[in-house]
This record gives C-alpha cells, structure tokens and sequence, in this order.
C-alpha cells in the first residue's frame, strides 16, 4: 500500500474540521494507531508502522450514529449479562470494553462483505443491521446459534477458537475463484479472533493459507488482554500485530477503545482486500472489562489497579466528551440515545422471556440434509417412550 | 454401455475427473494432488486439464484443507479434500467432528457442507508408520458424517462420484492396497441410475455363513469364500460400503438363512465398527443365530512394524478358522 493512502475518503464529506493535533510528534505513535485520545482529543491523521496514513473523515450526524452504536451495544450486552444472572440465560459472553473495536471494525464493512465472529461479536452482529436477540437463543439453550451466513453475511459463532479464522480463508479463497476482487465492488472477508487464538495451530494455517493464496481478507484480532485467566505474556514475546510479517502480509496495532482508528484502519485493510492486494493483520489493542463469560471470576487472576486503569480509556467516555468539546451533541441527544438504548434493551428481554424450549424431538432434526431414516426410527422410539408416561402431552 | 478394465485408482481418478466437468463448482484440495498428481495418482492429470483453481494444491497442514474447505463450501463450493495417508487426518479432526459435522445441524439445515474428504486408508503395502491405519470408526461415530467405502473399481467409479453429488459431508475411504487391482467399469449412464450410495451389496451368494466385510477386506473374504467353497461350504460375503449409515438390510437377510455370521475388518476390534454391528445382528436376527457373531480383526494394538503386519492384519485364514468355530459352537 502506498504512503498517503487516504484510506477513508469515499466518506470524507468534510475534512475533519474540528480536528487537532495530538501532543505526540506527527503521526503518532505507530507501535498504536489513535485518532481519538482517551481525553476525546481528535488526533488529525496517524501512520502505522508501515507509513501508511489513517484519518477519518465523518459528518457530525455519523459522529453521532458511531456513539449510539458504542452506547446500544454496550446496553444490550448488560442487559444480556442481567438476563443469565437472573437465570434467563446460561451463559454470556459480555463484549464490555471492546465497543469501539467491533463498531469500528463492523461499521466499516460494507454491505457486500462477510464476517467470521466468535461468539463475542454482539457489536459487529449489531453493525450488520442483525436484530440482537439472533444469538441469544445459543446462550439461553433453546438453539444453536442456527442462522444463515450468507443471508446476514455474517457467519454462526463458532466456539471451538480460531476454527472460524480457517473458514474465512477459504470463503475469501472463494471469493477470489469468484472473481470477486478487484474493484470498489469487490468482495472482502473479515476473521474475528483474540489474543488467546494466536497461539492455536488454526489460526497459524490461516495465517499462511491467506498468504500464499491473497486471500482478500482481514485478520481482526481483538487483543483483550486476557485468554480467560491467561494474561497476554503467556501466548506471545512479540506484539501481536509484528506476526503478520512474518507470514509475508502488513500487520498494524489498533487502539481498540477509539472507534474512529478502529473504522479508519478495518476500511482500509478491508478495501486493500477488495482491491485484490491480499490479506492483512489488525490487532485492535483493548481491555476485556468484565469477565470471560458469566462463568469466570476475573478476581481471582487481575488487580483492581490494571481494570481502574483502562477504565480511564472507556471507549464511549472519550466519543462522548469529543462530542461534547466540539459541539456535535448535546444533552438532549444524549438522553434520547439512553432512551433508545434503555427501551431496545426492555424489548430484548422481553423477547428472551418469550423464546419457548424446543420440542425435546427437534433434537432429531437436521442432522442430514436429506433426512435419515435411523434417526427417523429413534425419533419414533423416542416418542413411543415419552407417551408411555403419565399425562405425557406427547 | 461402454465398459473398461481400470484399475481401482484409474477408476476413482476417472470418477473425479467426470465430477470436475459435470459441476463447475467441485474443487480439489490437497497435498501434492496437482502437479504430482497425488502420491497414489488418484489425482494425476487433473491439475493439468481443469487448472489450479480447481485443482489446488494447499499448504503441509491438515487441518488447513478442511478448515478452508468450510470456508469454500459456506461460499457455494463442492470441495474433495485429500487427506494423503489415514495416519495424517488427526491433525483435522478438530474441524471434521466440530464443524463440519455439525454445521447442518447448528444452522438448523440453513448451511450445506457438501465436503468429500477421501483418505487412503489400511494396511498390506510395507509402509512406515501413520500409513496404514484404519480410522472409520472415529468418523462413524460421529453425528453429521457420513462413512462410505469402496472395495472394487466399478465401486469406486460410481462411489466418488455420488458423494461428490451428496449434500452430506462424507468421509471416502479407499483402500490403498486395492488401488492396483483391476476389475470391469461401467462408464456410461446416469449418476441416479447407480447402484445407491448408502446401501450394502452382496458379492456373492452363499448358503451356509455369512461373512461381512467392507473396502479391503472384501476382496479377502471373496477369497476366504472361494477355498470354503473347495472344502463344501458357501459362504455368502456381504460387502457393506457404507459405515455410516450402516445397511445391514442384506446383513439381516443373510444371517437369517445362514444363522452364522462373521464380521472381518482391519481396524482394532475393541469398539470397531464390528462391536456395533454384531450388537444389531444380535437385536435382528437373536433366533435364527445358530452361533455368537465373531469378528476377525486387526488387534487392539498400535499399527505394527511392516515386516509383521501380514499376520496382525485378517487374512485368508483368519477368516476361515472363524467360520470353522462359528460351525463349532
């Protein structure tokens, strides 16, 4: 990619005109791509390690819609939280702290590209346009996870860590057979992952498979901190992002709580991919806020000091006080956002309450495309047994 | 109806290379299957005549083919992975049992993974280690998939070429010391017109025990069948070629007629695909049984050292010192 690359400049309907420069010598720092600093600071442009220049270019109103997004996502994922504390949910997996990656990242796809989650993508999901109770019924127990890649472009979760960054590969592989790539209107794949993924075999192969095959397709490595209970220095002596070379395809460190860098350096990465120019790494640096999932005990592995210190770097506390500085928003947006934010939260749950268990013989579906009459005799056996119990509605 | 002799492996290379013209969107995959051809030649040409986008040519890593391949199947594509040796397609278990098993089922029938993943597989041709393993049971085991197998060329034409055509994930196992041995194809005629894909046949009719046997072991029983027959028993050999769904409807038929039954494959007996289909012929057929259904086996050891793989694996006399105790009983 060439120095300069404007990256962002289809949506650049004004060029950054509140903006100021950072107190960091020009560029920034290019070990962390920021365009917003924890202070609400705009920083004008910022170089990532390869020269490459990141800026933004937003209308006040998208300014505005990114913090909604960072504000929604954030109210969503607590009320989901709230519903497996009361027992409505199984399990969550909170995407507290990690907004501005996935709004960055997911608002920067366009409509025509296809995301690899993992199942604590509820932002992205969200950015898709996808109504947030489709992967609730996975935590609450009542499905799978069971929706269609290619009507959402936008895959199932996957579980089982990294399997989906292979996924990826070989669908930008076949975007790529497709003849897909190479324009405006190209086609381009982003893999969700964390920092606990870059040590599996999985995401090794995926790392050379894209590589040798110019797989138009974005790595998007949420660097959380933490793979549960296992901090960072257990997976890597390098920063994640300096892999990419390695594999022979560029690799750029993201603030991850700055949704601005977060979208400036997806599009580019994303558009690079379109355009034919093969894959790339991002590692969006954050902080996982919460625990692993509403089954782990973050006490039990970090100090209170380590969470105090990146609460300091909230992602929607430095948007919201870049809008107040410069007038983009006020107090009544504010609280017309908390509003929608608090009333979409209410529907959800109310949605999760109504979700009814599935018939206990729906576990026989689906197995095979095209039916199987083994499992079709189970199935009747199995209805047999349930009728022979007393006022068995079956 | 044009009618060759092939050998197993032409057959099946012949098998693929009908598949790549009929369906644009079948891809090859695997270590060392373009130019090279694979290094049984199942592949040979292949490269050559439909390029290499479909016929690729991937990185050292197993579990890299099968992965990509969700991938290309999520996208519209009909991948035939190959898995160069049975002893190589662990590292790739991860992605077969926990995706692409269970992609169908999770997406509630929303997301096909039409997938073949064919492995060269068993014993009998001197190789090293990791090289001659029999894993079907791994595979049967395992809700999504589907388990085939082909014991002769005509079967291995038509076989590759219907799971190709399957929307299931099948796993394709080929019995590599069978690749050389030759036998009649019907080329011509319609796929749906083929002998069906999940369903057992007999290969050769018999009065007085039933042997069941599938890919390399079939032609062993044939054989078994053909000195029993000199000492004045028939034995009926039923080759199962498929595992998962098993078909037994012949099986059953079978051993109600001969009321003996023995189950003959390479793989370790304990938990084999024997154990499960002695327990169903015991459940189907417990009053026409004259004697225990018995299995002949590899033993419940590691895949031995070369040189003394001919007496772990069941032979010609194995399966005739099971019948005679079968008659004993």
């Amino acid at each position: 990619m060439a120095k300069g690359d404007p990256g962002v400049t289809t949506r650049g309907r004004r060029a950054a005109p509140r903006a100021k420069r950072s107190a960091a010598p020009a560029g920034g720092n290019p070990e962390l791509v920021q365009l917003l600093t924890p202070d609400g600071e705009r920083v004008e442009s910022a170089f990532g390690p390869d020269g490459t220049e990141y800026r933004v270019d937003f209308t006040d109103e998208e300014y505005r819609g990114l913090y909604r997004d960072l504000v929604l996502v954030r109210r969503l994922d607590a009320e989901a939280t709230a519903l497996q504390r009361q027992g409505e949910l199984g399990l969550w997996a909170s995407l507290l702290g990690q907004e501005a990656a996935q709004v960055g990242s997911g608002r920067a796809l366009r409509s025509q590209d296809m995301a690899f989650p993992t199942y604590r993508e509820h932002g992205v999901l969200y950015c898709r346009g996808i109504d947030p109770i489709m992967p609730l019924g996975l935590f609450r127990g009542v499905d799978q996870g069971g929706w269609d890649p290619n009507e959402f472009r936008f895959n199932m979760y996957t579980i089982v860590i990294g399997a989906q960054t292979l996924h990826a590969t070989g669908y930008a592989m076949g975007v790529h057979m497709d003849g897909k790539t190479g324009g405006d209107d190209g086609e381009a794949v982003i893999a969700y992952f964390g920092d606990g993924a870059t040590s599996q075999g999985d995401v090794n192969e995926a790392f050379v498979w894209a590589s040798v095959f110019n797989a138009p397709l974005v790595f998007f490595c949420q660097n959380n901190q933490y793979a549960i209970s296992e901090p960072l220095e257990r997976q890597t002596r390098v920063p994640l992002y300096q892999r990419a070379r390695g594999f022979g395809f560029p690799g750029v460190r993201v603030d991850g709580n700055d949704v601005l860098a977060s979208y400036a350096v997806t599009r580019h990465a994303l558009d690079n991919a379109r355009h034919g120019q093969g894959p790339s790494l991002i590692e969006a640096y954050t902080y996982r806020m919460g625990a692993h999932t509403t089954s782990d005990d973050p006490t039990r592995y970090r100090i209170a000091s380590e969470v105090e210190a990146w609460q300091a770097k909230d992602p929607i506390t430095r948007m919201k006080a870049f809008l107040e500085k410069q007038k983009i928003a006020d107090e009544s947006f504010f609280a017309e956002v908390d509003e929608q934010a608090r009333a979409e939260s209410v529907h959800l749950r109310e949605r999760v309450l109504a979700m009814p268990n599935p018939e206990p013989v729906t576990m026989f579906d689906h197995v095979y495309p095209h039916g199987s009459p083994e499992l079709d005799e189970q199935r009747a056996q199995f209805s047999r047994y349930l009728e022979t119990f007393e006022g068995s509605a079956h | 109806m044009a009618t060759e002799t092939l050998t197993l492996g032409k057959a099946l290379n012949t098998g693929l290379r009908r598949a790549l013209e009929h369906d644009q969107k079948v891809v090859i995959m695997g270590e060392d299957v373009g130019k090279l051809g694979g290094v049984f030649r199942i592949t040979d040409g292949l490269q050559k005549d439909f390029g290499d986008q479909r016929v690729i040519d991937t990185p050292l890593a197993e579990s890299g083919i099968i992965g990509t391949a969700v991938g290309l199947a999520i996208r519209g594509f009909r991948p035939v992975c190959e898995i160069q040796f049975d002893g190589f397609v662990y590292p790739a278990y991860d992605q077969i049992v926990s995706q692409v098993a269970k992609m169908h089922y999770r997406s509630q029938g929303k997301v096909r993974i039409p997938m073949v993943i064919r492995i060269p597989y068993g014993g009998g041709i001197g190789a090293v280690e990791h090289h001659s393993e029999s894993p079907e049971a791994y595979f049967a085991h395992t809700a999504g998939l589907k388990v085939v197998t082909c014991a002769n060329p005509q079967d291995a034409y038509w076989m590759i070429q219907q799971a190709i055509a399957s929307d299931d994930p099948i796993v394709f196992l080929e019995p590599k010391r069978r690749y050389w041995e030759k036998g009649l194809v019907e080329l011509d005629g319609p796929l749906a017109e083929a002998y069906p894909l999940h369903s057992a046949r007999v290969a050769r009719a018999g009065t007085d025990a039933t042997l069941l046997a599938y890919g390399p072991m079939v032609r062993t029983c044939l054989d078994a069948a053909t000195a029993a027959a000199e000492d004045g028993r028939e034995l009926e050999v039923v080759d199962l070629r498929t595992l998962s769904p098993l078909d037994l409807t012949a099986a059953y038929e079978s051993v109600r007629r001969t009321g003996r039954c023995v189950v003959v494959h390479e793989a370790p007996g304990n938990l084999g695909l024997g154990a499960e289909i002695a327990a169903r012929i015991t459940e189907e057929c417990f009053y026409s049984l004259e004697s225990p259904v018995l299995r002949v086996t590899g033993f419940d050891t590691p895949y031995p050292a070369s040189r003394v793989e001919e007496e772990y694996l069941p032979d010609l006399d194995r399966v005739l010192d099971a019948v005679d105790r079968a008659f004993r009983w």
